[in-house]
């Protein structure tokens, strides 16, 4: 199969869903012309021209407004945040988007997506670098995905844009560069399906966004010592496949839950609640989380990594939940 | 503008008692929101703020379904979802908000989805002074502006952002002088005088109509109630208070029917009898209307589709 990146991936998915509905329109800071910061929109401009794909000013509180407000008047708009981290848009995200379903008693639907870079992406210094796609899960009212790899994202990304509730569309910063198998031909992923990303027996390692690829990493150094490893990607945060995670612990009954996002309060601490919820009875030794240290993100791009989640710390993970 | 002061006056009372949600009475701007109402046409956006019932009343919402949201109950609007500050009727196009600022922001999106599905329809955003202070403001402006969208923005100034004074919190004498920031057109109108408030919110809705662009109006209106039912507007003087019901605009415009004879004494006392019946009517309906289930299941329905 041909192998693209993962913002090819992207571009896919908004090209084949801006062809087949005139309502979806693509609105953000530098996505027209220069294709957007990390290559998300490259080649869509030339094609649907500057109404459809709709440089802004710097104004993230009003490009989330009124995404809102052209999505509650018809329209499907694909907002490209060019870093999540640029927060005045998070009022319009929470009090209006993920509210007003509920608020107008079922009358009215936000059908947006918001997509955009967060995370790591080695040496932006504290607020180029931030996990916190917890508090879009914290939310409720919007639908979370976090992609691992290109096949992923396109599929995702089609299910978010035809979705008609507003959807937040994680991109992992490093993530954009990777490369994976994408068929030629159109397809969709169903939001709260979990894909076991590599199959094993001995323990279970959920992880979201890139820490996915770090595990499967991990997974394959640790099969060197006869460690069988399943890695699980839930792909949505909301809603979350938990059915499959806790499928998974049954079999292995070891966890370890991987993500770069600071420890305290991610999402990773809501996975283990609801395993030991759901699964108490079936667990060998207390669940391991691998996350990200509380701290804002240091500039040094070494000292960064030390805050951050690598294929280390994910096996040293491991190898204690088996101790 | 009667039936706005009647049916805040029917409702306001039973939300100045504990245990009850937010009510931001609109009295003082009745003669904006019914120039906006006479104006806009039913396929026209309204966004309203969190002192909205005025908004709602003049895009021709039922007071009955007002009232029964405003008491949270299932005959309401939203369901019993909403609250005074998001009663939503989206047949007829009018979404206030609670946040201030927010109308504007959606205004400019409704806008560009007008202008992007090539209909003639307009979008109207209502706000208070406080709003014009807001990210919001300057960021929808500029926005409307450079992509030239059918907008129009009344900030109603009543003079007041919850207790804060207008003069100790915005830059410039009229809000209307920003718009020149943003090269829109920008006008201050009595906003407690109908005929003139009607003629500016005519001027700019025609002018988004036909393509022109945005425009910002400055409806200067009177606010002696408080900001919502618990107020009690220690911040003001009796000075301040006295000067502001002079400014009612319903007593002045009744004495204009009057005097140009378009309408009796008979005739309003009539029409102010009817309308205090009809509120009435809807507090007693939305007070016998039933609660939604109180089940677990009622209280998540609608966060998602």
């Amino acid at each position: 199969m041909r192998m693209i990146s993962f913002a090819q991936a992207l571009v896919e998915a908004q090209r084949e869903e801006m062809r087949r509905d005139e309502a979806v329109f693509l609105m953000g800071e530098d996505i027209g012309y220069s294709g957007g910061s990390f290559g998300a929109t490259a080649g869509l401009w030339e094609e649907f021209g500057a109404e459809r794909v709709r440089d802004t000013p710097i104004s993230e509180a009003a490009i989330m407004g009124a995404a809102v407000g052209a999505a509650i008047a018809s329209m499907r708009p694909v907002v490209e945040m060019q870093y999540l981290e640029f927060l005045p848009y998070i009022d319009a995200l929470v009090n209006l988007a993920a509210k007003l379903h509920l608020m107008s008693g079922g009358q009215i639907l936000v059908p947006l997506v918001l997509r955009g870079p967060l995370g790591a992406k080695g040496g932006n210094g504290a607020q180029h670098t931030q996990n916190f796609e917890a508090w879009f899960m914290h939310t409720p009212g919007l639908l979370v995905v976090m992609p691992s790899t290109p096949y992923d994202a396109k599929g995702l990304l089609k299910t978010a844009i035809r979705d008609n509730n507003p959807v937040v569309f994680i991109e992992e910063k490093t993530i954009y560069f990777t490369q994976g198998e994408v068929p030629e031909e159109e397809y969709t992923i169903p939001f709260g399906q979990a894909d076991i990303k590599r199959r094993g027996e001995d323990v279970t390692v959920v992880a979201t966004g890139i820490t996915v690829r770090r595990a499967l990493n991990a997974a394959r150094l640790l099969a060197r010592d006869g460690i069988d490893v399943e890695v699980i990607d839930p792909r949505t945060l909301v809603p979350l496949d938990i059915d499959t995670i806790i499928e998974s612990v049954r079999k292995t009954s070891h966890v370890v839950v991987a993500h770069q996002a600071p420890k305290t309060g991610g999402v990773g601490a809501e996975i283990v609640a609801q395993i030991q919820e759901q699964a108490f009875d079936y667990l060998d030794a207390p669940i391991k989380r691998v996350a990200g240290l509380d701290t804002p993100a240091p500039y040094n791009v070494e000292l960064e990594k030390k805050a951050l989640v690598y294929e280390d710390d994910i096996l040293d993970g491991v190898r204690e939940v088996l101790a | 503008m009667m039936e706005i002061r009647a049916f805040e006056e029917a409702s306001l009372p039973y939300f100045q008692k504990p245990g009850h949600g937010s009510h931001h009475p609109c009295i003082g701007h009745e003669a904006i929101e019914a120039a906006i109402g006479a104006v806009l046409r039913e396929k026209d956006y309204l966004f309203g703020s969190h002192r909205s019932h005025g908004q709602l009343l003049t895009k021709g919402l039922d007071p009955k379904l007002i009232m029964a949201e405003l008491w949270g109950k299932t005959t309401g609007y939203c369901k019993g979802r909403g609250g005074s500050m998001h009663v939503t009727d989206w047949s007829r196009r009018v979404l206030p908000s609670g946040i201030v600022g927010t109308s504007i922001t959606l205004a400019v999106g409704a806008a560009l989805a007008i202008k992007l599905r090539g209909s003639d329809e307009v979008a109207l955003a209502a706000f208070g002074d406080g709003a014009a202070n807001t990210g919001a403001f300057h960021e929808g402006l500029n926005m409307t502006a450079i992509w030239n969208l059918p907008a129009v923005f009344v900030c109603e100034n009543n003079g007041l952002a919850v207790t804060t004074h207008f003069r100790d919190s915005t830059s410039v004498e009229r809000v209307a002088d920003r718009a020149t920031a943003y090269g829109i057109p920008g006008r201050t109108v009595d906003g407690t005088d109908p005929l003139a408030s009607y003629d500016a919110v005519s001027e700019a809705v025609e002018r988004a109509r036909r393509g022109k662009g945005p425009s910002l109006i400055e409806a200067m209106v009177p606010r002696w109630k408080g900001h919502a039912a618990w107020d009690r507007g220690r911040y003001l003087t009796e000075a301040e208070l006295e000067e502001m019901q002079t400014r009612d605009p319903l007593p002045r415009y009744r004495k204009y029917l009057i005097e140009e004879k378009v309408l009796t004494v008979e005739e309003i006392e009539s029409i102010d009898a009817e309308m205090r019946a009809i509120m009435e009517e809807a507090v007693r309906f939305a007070e016998e209307s039933p609660a939604p289930p109180l089940t677990k299941e009622e209280a998540i329905k609608y966060v998602y589709i």
